[in-house]
């Protein structure tokens, strides 16, 4: 398949180039041919079918505080090597490296159209910003783990170059890039399924097939005193619309939210209001409307005086398969509404 | 959304039937609610019995909002 030897560059910051330690990491990028540092464990491993022809090497705190002007000139020092391969780091944990190589890594592929493998430690800066668009393999926080980072470098960049089918990011070891590709399973999801939940309930490990992200958190807003004094907003991820959904708010996967003025209007019914929310059986929500959005029991609560007032609109979406980014879009512009208002509390209610 | 909008200091109660799920997304004040396809209700009732319940429910939201809480908390 391969009729010549394949040409790789190798990315590294001062330290690991060999040029010095902190007090280099402003030297602007420069190349060595040949390989270098690190660059000896990764020709070894390479083999006879690729070599290391040159290693580009920049200060971190240059590439980092220039980071155009450093990224194109490394880049032009890769491309006069004419690679078929890009390896960078790996950085491990060390932040700085890991973004520069992240940037150097995603130029390299985006613009020389070629493979590039960088190698980082999870918590790296350069994974959050860079795990998306390049290979990463996960290494440890330390060069303690060079060696086995270089061993899976090479490998995955090997099958990269060579055009070959990867497997899952747990059988390469890189960091997943949110990519989903189907394949076929030996066995069929009931029996998976069984057999996780049995090494569950044994206590064994196991591992998910579809693991959750990892969502951040916001400290509790503090308590309100007095109820009677506050306006209170009703928003609603269960898709309850005005009948006809004049918005279009999709039954899945919503793209957008409705808001919808209840001014003046004490109780909803099936002739008013429907839901749009797919997933879940319509039927009860249609019948009557309050059991997704409460606003019956609010009006009763509103004129009580337990709250101050009802605000004046409510918000609804479906819940359904819609993206985290999509819910924070919509409830970063809802607050942005509820605040110019003078709105401090919201229920929301969900299916 | 309930994490987006404490973000920007408004008070969130989220009522909702998958706990879990409403934990993931960060509400610090959960509401347990009656079923996926009725939260605020329940068919089986009548509509006098179902509406003291979605009363019920409400007023614990009014409640939490009024409870002090140290991270996520289900009442």
């Amino acid at each position: 398949m391969i009729d010549r030897r394949l040409k790789v560059v190798h990315y590294l910051n001062q330290f690991f180039g060999q040029i010095g330690g902190e007090e280099k990491a402003n030297i602007e990028p420069l190349k060595k041919d040949g390989a270098v540092g690190p660059g000896i464990l990764f020709q070894q491993m390479l083999g006879q079918d690729a070599e290391i022809v040159g290693t580009v090497i920049c200060g971190d705190n240059y590439f980092n505080e220039n980071l155009e002007t450093a990224k194109e000139a490394v880049l032009a020092l890769i491309r006069g090597y004419s690679p078929d391969l890009l390896l960078a780091g790996p950085a491990f944990n060390a932040g700085r490296y890991g973004t520069a190589c992240g940037a150097v890594c995603e130029g390299v592929a985006a613009r020389l159209a070629i493979p590039a493998v960088a190698g980082m430690f999870p918590e790296n800066p350069g994974v959050e910003l860079y795990k998306k668009s390049i290979y990463i393999i996960e290494t440890k926080p330390s060069s303690m783990g060079m060696k086995d980072a270089a061993q899976k470098m090479v490998g995955l960049a090997l099958k990269l170059v060579r055009g070959e089918s990867l497997g899952s990011p747990a059988e390469e070891g890189y960091i997943p890039r949110g990519v989903r590709k189907n394949t076929f399973a030996k066995e069929r999801g009931a029996t998976r399924a069984v057999d996780m939940l049995l090494l569950k309930v044994k206590g064994d490990p196991f591992v998910t097939e579809y693991p959750m992200p990892v969502f951040d958190r916001v400290e509790p807003s503090p308590p309100i005193a007095d109820l009677s004094q506050v306006t209170l907003a009703l928003i609603t991820s269960g898709g309850i619309v005005p009948k006809g959904n004049p918005d279009r708010v999709e039954s899945s996967s919503a793209s957008k939210y409705g808001k919808y003025d209840i001014s003046g209007v004490e109780a909803l019914s099936p002739e008013t209001h429907e839901t749009t929310h797919g997933g879940y059986d319509p039927t009860y929500a249609n019948e009557d409307p309050h059991r997704v959005l409460p606003l019956d029991v609010v009006r009763d609560l509103e004129q009580e005086g337990a709250i101050g007032n009802l605000y004046p609109h409510y918000y609804a979406t479906v819940g359904n398969g819609t993206s985290v980014a999509n819910a924070r879009k919509f409830a970063q512009e809802i607050a942005k509404d509820l605040l110019k208002d003078g709105v401090s509390a919201v229920i929301i209610s969900s299916t | 959304m309930a994490k987006e909008l404490e973000k920007e200091g408004i008070l969130t109660v989220h009522i909702c039937t998958i706990v879990p799920i409403s934990k993931t997304v960060g509400a610090n004040r959960i509401i347990p609610a009656v079923a996926i396809p009725h939260p605020l209700g329940d068919p089986s009732k009548s509509k006098e019995q179902e509406k003291a319940l979605r009363r019920k429910l409400v007023e614990k939201a009014l409640e939490a909002m009024q409870t002090k809480v140290e991270g996520q908390t289900v009442f």
